[in-house]
């Protein structure tokens, strides 16, 4: 066989890619979503939290929030994942048994919310300090005005590089075959890791790579739009984006907005 | 054109020798204000004088260093500031709507959650307000979506929505684009007339001999003259205020 279809062979074996199509779909896709999805509202909500912290004016709220953030964004995700996962599994094993996933998804959740933090904070910070003041008249106190007013206007400036953020999310879900997974267990990474490595093919890894762009792409394009929409501001006819937010921080649209 | 459906419990409204610095700047140097139940008093003076800074004290969005504010003769100084703020309402050069929400939202919000109305009632008090202001059309509408003139109705709706007992105006039309200026000047002085008390910061001369009841010149953190506009205007006894209005009128 000749060196370029060999090459062919190692990444487009399409048998062994329809091989490892059923066992992507049913269990490594649904798989990867728990991981990510668990980990974005975790990390949104613990990346909220950090963010409020970070501009309070109590040093006791910043700094620690200061020292997480440069701690958990300076740490390898690899290492993170690993550091949690096998240094806290032994208490897992008391509260949750040998399950891997929470333990992951809590170290997913701490490295993105260093991130989130971060885009949340510059968010809320490039709100004009004359709409503080104009809730702050109106009567509500400062933590009244920063929910219903500064962190909604804040949070929606930052949405693309809070989606940004979940298409990381979404990559790093792979690193949590580290800490050993079970058949049902495995994500996408791990179920094309494995066919690869018992056949000495390629092909099934590609298409978890695959399954991977048809996650990441759209959000990518999701970005795009949602930027573009801020940039021009809302069409008249565009769905209402009114978003109040709970004190935990998760966007949540209100859905009544009066007509 | 009647803009505000409850003025009988407006108040007195007095300022007594406010001081106040930010660092080593000495912004206010004791400022007295004097305006009767029901009573409009106009603040002119040059740029920083301290006209803003005097309005922000009465609402205590900034304390004062030194000195009372009294709303019929009871110092608020002891009260809770959101709850103060609750009854003075103030309205901002930059009208400060905010943007992420519909015009209606932008009055119901505080009816909803401090007034705690339910859902309908905030709606209904809201659209009369707007009505009042002649923006009942604009309800559904973004802030970005109407002039300026337009917005600081919105904002003086806004603050009406929530029945104060004074009303603060900081440079209200200052940001607005000339041929808008009259229609937000109407809007204030229908509520002077209605019987608002009110303290208002401005640059628009006319409005103030018109309105007023008191004129206050400021200076360099004080209020060096004050009466009615025709003493103030026609027979002004400080030379710098005879400066001043040397230059503006």
């Amino acid at each position: 066989m000749d060196p370029l279809s060999t090459l062919w062979e190692t990444f487009f074996d399409w048998d062994a890619m329809r091989e490892a199509l059923p066992e992507m779909v049913t269990v490594g896709l649904p798989n990867t979503l728990i991981l990510a999805v668990s980990a974005a509202l975790l990390g949104s909500v613990l990346g909220m939290l950090l963010a409020v912290a970070g501009i309070s004016r109590t040093r006791w709220l910043r700094w620690p929030a200061r020292v997480y953030t440069d701690v958990f964004r300076g740490l390898p995700a690899a290492a993170t994942i690993l550091l949690i996962g096998v240094g806290l599994a032994p208490l897992g094993m008391q509260v949750w048994g040998p399950n891997p996933y929470p333990l992951g998804v809590l170290a997913l959740s701490l490295i993105a919310a260093a991130y989130i933090g971060e885009i949340f904070r510059a968010g809320i910070q490039s709100v004009e300090a004359a709409q503080l003041e104009g809730a702050r008249a109106l009567g509500f106190s400062w933590g009244e005005a920063m929910r219903l007013v500064i962190v909604p206007q804040g949070v929606r400036r930052v949405l693309p590089a809070w989606v940004n953020q979940l298409i990381a999310l979404i990559k790093d879900s792979s690193l949590v075959y580290f800490l050993g997974l079970v058949a049902s267990q495995r994500e996408l990474f791990r179920i094309g890791q494995d066919y690869a490595a018992t056949t000495g093919n390629e092909s099934a890894l590609l298409l978890a790579g695959l399954f991977y762009l048809l996650l990441t792409v759209p959000l990518t394009h999701a970005v795009n739009w949602i930027d573009r929409r801020l940039r021009q501001g809302r069409a008249v006819a565009a769905p209402d984006l009114d978003v109040e937010l709970d004190p935990a921080g998760a966007p949540a649209p209100t859905g009544k907005d009066p007509r | 054109m009647s803009t505000a459906t409850a003025t009988a419990t407006s108040v007195s409204l007095a300022v007594r020798d406010v001081h106040l610095a930010f660092g080593q700047h000495q912004v206010l140097r004791g400022a007295d204000l004097e305006v009767a139940r029901g009573g409009t008093a106009c603040v002119i003076g040059p740029s920083g004088s301290g006209k803003s800074t005097l309005l922000r004290t009465i609402n205590r969005l900034i304390e004062p260093d030194r000195g009372d504010v009294l709303l019929d003769g009871r110092s608020v100084l002891g009260d809770d500031p959101d709850a103060l703020r609750q009854r003075i309402g103030m309205v901002f050069q930059q009208f400060n709507l905010f943007p992420h929400m519909t015009v209606l939202r932008n009055l119901t919000l505080a009816l909803r959650k401090l007034k705690k109305l339910p859902e309908d009632e905030a709606v209904q008090v809201a659209r009369t307000q707007l009505d009042l202001v002649g923006l009942a059309h604009k309800a559904d509408v973004r802030p970005a979506q109407l002039s300026g003139g337009q917005q600081q109705r919105v904002a003086i709706a806004r603050a009406l929505a929530l029945r104060p007992q004074v009303m603060l105006f900081d440079e209200a039309t200052s940001a607005l684009d000339p041929e808008l200026v009259k229609g937000v000047l109407g809007v204030m002085a229908d509520l002077s007339a209605a019987g608002m008390t009110m303290v208002v910061v401005t640059h628009e001369m006319g409005f103030a001999r018109e309105v007023a009841d008191t004129v206050a010149f400021m200076d360099a953190g004080v209020v060096l003259e004050a009466g009615p506009p025709a003493a103030v205007f026609e027979a002004a006894e400080h030379p710098r205020l005879r400066r001043f209005l040397s230059q503006v009128l």
